[in-house]
């Protein structure tokens, strides 16, 4: 090994194998010419001011949604790869990738679609939607909440690094020992995978730590507990799931590196170590994982399902209770991901009961959404058919989970297809259709103007149906004993259920290509679609309150806030009165300034990473002092605010006012 | 219903309302923020320690032949480390009240003898460590050993960021005194530096004292 270049050599280059090569050479040519494009719009120094560097919410935000959508990409051209490959590897058939591709390939679909798919555009919802929603400027530690942005970035930087410099893990994504140890894979793929997921890992923590602080101590005045929409109250849950799993993560794969790279004994075979230890640590952040990502969903699904009905959601305080039933429970499940490892009866069907009994609030929401439309004037716009679609769909994808906690049917159908099948089920109709609900809902509050409604429908259908076609075969197979990431398949019978499932993925692909043809077709036509009373969904929380999009400080003066619904209640009396609440004395508002600390710490993060996954020990210094310097270069610094003057505070709420003004005196004509 | 006004609060950033701390009157001021954050952190760090504990536990008996924790550990050498770390959690105390007095001199004494006592326990779980590896009783041997080393290694990971944190505490306080948000450091740094002590504690007793049981 050399001293200077650690395991690098040239080989690690896929010059041999032609598709990681020309997606490679693809993807490079791609970023030159975004860069390219850049350039020559002159807009490095808008990116670097407006959104690398910034702390402000909104648009660290922006950047999480970008990230997990581009990631979507990558993760979404795995799952077409690997559905073409099984059609195409039944019987005699072979199929185009060998087993190491195919299984790096199932391997990083995994990791991606949870790591840096639903993981940053969860954490990307919150960040644009929680200060807003609970009345205040920002989140609690604006510069951190930059930090953490950038080391997912680092993370998700080094897994599609894997793809043009050497191999990526093959061992699906959870990384289990003993496959995982050295022994049987002694490449780099595994080492990729552990310390990707040990830097974003990191920033996911401390987005815990920044969450819970902005909900716990920032919220306007008059905001308690029990006035908060849901969304804050499931953004909570989630972080508190988020803040007690991730550093069992942390310690998990600090493990699993110890035993790589030093020769521990952890979960090896040999010297007393014990690989189940490691699936009950995996799993105790792995379930509780599931929430952390459908609980803000269901969030977004709560604020969709009362604005688009007109109504109050129905139950509220039975939602909160339900929401933190679920948090709690999370952590009591996670030995139904094993049921076979052999615990006993017993403690099995403790597991299994404590699993079923997460269907009892989850059952609870359902009924709320459903009574929340019951009665109303419901609006059949787009956010509202993903919220219907995924009351169809979950149902489903909820009972057969509760068929796989019962440990006997687990044992039949453990590992097969059937799991497959039942956890894209949840997690497609649960997170997925919530984000892209979630998009369209506050697209405008974010950029001012609203996404096309036709092409939004349309790549919804696709969306429903291509699922449907996808994986409900699946099941089947399941059932008839097909097991999950099978790079060939020897029963030629599968082949119509196969075809069909990557008819399916098809399907989806059309609706992915509408989602980016709707976002520059409304981009184009942004003039006659633009939103310019900040309330485009007559809405009903504090969001919709402020312009779109919102100024930096987003709300000139903190909004008082009496009962439940702070938004609505207010808009209801202006309307009633025809009249604004008196002009508020404004004051001079303080801002935290811009920083490229995270930009930077993430740039020696990832620095680092790749030397120690590269064994290149100088380098990794250089990336471990590097980190550090840049923390006490930051904590150096004397200026922390900048003082925004009372003068454009005042202007810009004015404006506010007037157009506010203009809109109520249309309203009260109108009725 | 009560009348709907606007009340003019400040950006999050100045003092906000102290009065109960529970937020609902508005954005809670830094000196609350902070500290709440940053005891969130050390409750995450608290976890990443259960995890290992629980790793300890599952694996103690798990000693593939070689040697077990009574063969191996020293009790007397262990008291003079605990009783280092805890003097040094004391002495922490005494540079916070230094500090919030604006002395200069003895806080930064203080924070001096913390980080020597810190240096000092450092220095005994290395020679410990040193010793048991000379022994052929490192953290390869069996996963007993590698579970002890990563436990205890990951403590004194801690302690020796916290050594580094010291160092640049006592550079910063002397180049910018006693202003509000270094203050909230400091204070940020004693509770890091006093939960290392629980965490210890837990060792000492899960790990040592239990494990040199008769």
């Amino acid at each position: 090994m050399s001293p200077i270049f650690g395991k690098l050599t040239w080989s690690a280059i896929p010059f041999q194998e032609p598709i990681p090569l020309i997606t490679s050479i693809v993807v490079i040519l791609a970023l030159a010419a975004v860069g390219l494009w850049i350039t020559k719009a002159k807009a490095w120094s808008f990116l670097w001011n407006e959104y690398i560097t910034s702390t402000d919410h909104k648009k660290i935000g922006i950047m999480y949604i970008v990230l997990g959508f581009v990631m979507l990409v990558r993760g979404f051209a795995d799952a077409i790869m690997m559905r073409a490959h099984q059609y195409f590897a039944v019987g005699q058939g072979q199929g185009y990738l060998t087993p190491e591709h195919y299984d790096q390939i199932f391997s990083a679909h995994g990791v991606i679609m949870i790591f840096f798919v639903a993981m940053p555009l969860v954490i990307g919802f919150m960040n644009f939607v929680v200060p807003l929603q609970l009345g205040v400027r920002d989140v609690a530690f604006p510069t951190l909440n930059n930090v953490s942005f950038w080391l997912t970035a680092s993370g998700a930087l080094l897994v599609n690094l894997s793809l043009f410099v050497g191999e990526f893990a093959r061992t699906g994504w959870l990384a289990f020992p003993p496959l995982s140890e050295k022994a049987f894979s002694p490449g780099v793929g595994v080492d990729y995978y552990l310390v990707a997921l040990q830097i974003s890992g990191v920033g996911t923590t401390l987005t815990a730590v920044n969450f819970i602080t902005t909900i716990l101590k920032i919220r306007a005045p008059g905001m308690s507990y029990l006035r908060m929409p849901v969304f804050c109250w499931t953004s909570l849950a989630s972080n508190l799931i988020m803040i007690a799993a991730f550093p069992v993560l942390t310690a998990t794969l600090a493990m699993l590196m110890l035993d790589r790279y030093l020769g521990f004994h952890f979960f090896t075979n040999d010297g007393g170590g014990n690989s189940m230890l490691y699936m009950n640590l995996i799993w105790v952040w792995g379930h509780p994982e599931v929430y952390i990502l459908v609980l803000p969903a269901f969030g977004i699904y709560s604020e969709i399902a009362s604005t688009f009905s007109g109504k109050p959601l129905f139950g509220y305080r039975s939602m909160v209770f339900a929401t933190l039933a679920i948090c709690i429970l999370s952590y009591t499940v996670w030995l139904h991901h094993f049921f076979t490892m052999g615990a006993g009866a017993d403690v099995n069907a403790v597991f299994g009961i404590a699993s079923m009994m997460i269907g009892i609030p989850t059952g609870v929401k359902m009924f709320n959404w459903l009574f929340t439309m019951y009665g109303g004037r419901v609006r059949f716009t787009v956010p509202m058919h993903y919220l219907i679609g995924f009351m169809l769909l979950f149902v489903g994808g909820g009972l057969t989970g509760v068929l796989l906690a019962i440990p006997p049917v687990d044992f039949v159908v453990h590992n097969s297809l059937f799991l497959v099948a039942h956890f894209h089920h949840v997690i497609i109709p649960g997170v997925v259709f919530a984000i892209l609900a979630g998009y369209t809902y506050w697209f405008p509050k974010a950029f001012g103007f609203t996404l096309d409604e036709r092409l939004g429908k349309a790549a919804f259908w696709c969306w429903f149906v291509g699922f449907n076609l996808a994986f409900m075969p699946s099941y089947l197979l399941g059932f008839w004993g097909g097991t999950r990431r099978m790079q060939h398949i020897s029963d030629p019978s599968w082949k119509p259920w196969l075809g069909i499932e990557l008819i399916g993925a098809f399907v989806i692909a059309l609706g992915v290509a509408l989602l980016a043809w709707q976002l520059i077709y409304s981009i184009r036509t942004r003039d006659r679609r633009r939103d310019v009373t900040g309330d485009p969904w007559d809405g009903r929380t504090l969001e919709w309150l402020t312009l779109s999009p919102p100024p930096h400080y987003n709300f000139a003066v903190l909004p008082d806030v009496h009962g439940e619904e702070a938004y609505w209640h207010r808009k209801q009396r202006a309307i009633e009165r025809e009249e604004l609440i008196p002009e508020p004395d404004y004051q001079p508002i303080e801002m935290p300034l811009n920083t490229p600390t995270g930009v930077i710490v993430a740039f020696f993060a990832s620095l680092c990473g790749f030397a120690i996954i590269w064994y290149i020990w100088w380098l990794a210094m250089v990336g471990l002092v590097g980190a550090f310097a840049v923390l006490v270069w930051y904590a150096w610094r004397d200026e922390h605010e900048h003082i925004i003057p009372v003068e454009e505070v005042r202007e810009n709420a004015r404006e506010r006012r007037r157009i506010r003004m203009e809109n109520l005196h249309q309203l009260s004509q109108s009725t | 219903m009560s009348a709907i006004s606007e009340t003019p609060t400040v950006g999050l950033t100045h003092a906000g309302s102290e009065d109960t701390g529970l937020g609902h009157r508005g954005p809670e001021s830094k000196s609350i923020v902070v500290p709440y954050g940053f005891w969130l952190f050390v409750l995450s760090d608290m976890i990443l320690f259960s995890a290992l504990f629980a790793t300890y536990a599952s694996l103690v008996h798990a000693t593939d032949g070689g040697p077990t924790t009574n063969q191996l550990f020293d009790r007397s050498l262990v008291a003079i480390e605990t009783i280092a770390l805890l003097v040094s959690s004391f002495v922490c105390g005494l540079a916070m009240i230094a500090a919030k007095r604006g002395n200069m001199l003895w806080t930064q004494g203080w924070l001096l003898v913390t980080g020597l006592l810190g240096f000092v326990f450092l220095s005994i779980e290395l020679y410990e460590f040193a010793s048991m590896i000379g022994e052929g009783a490192g953290p390869q041997r069996s996963a007993f050993l590698s579970a002890f080393f990563t436990l205890v290694g990951c403590h004194g990971a801690h302690v020796t960021a916290g050594l580094l944190w010291i160092g640049t505490m006592m550079a910063q306080i002397w180049a910018k005194g006693f202003r509000p948000h270094i203050m909230r450091r400091l204070l940020c740094l004693s509770v890091f530096w006093h939960a290392l002590d629980i965490i210890w504690v837990a060792i000492f007793t899960i790990v040592y004292l239990i494990g040199t049981l008769p």
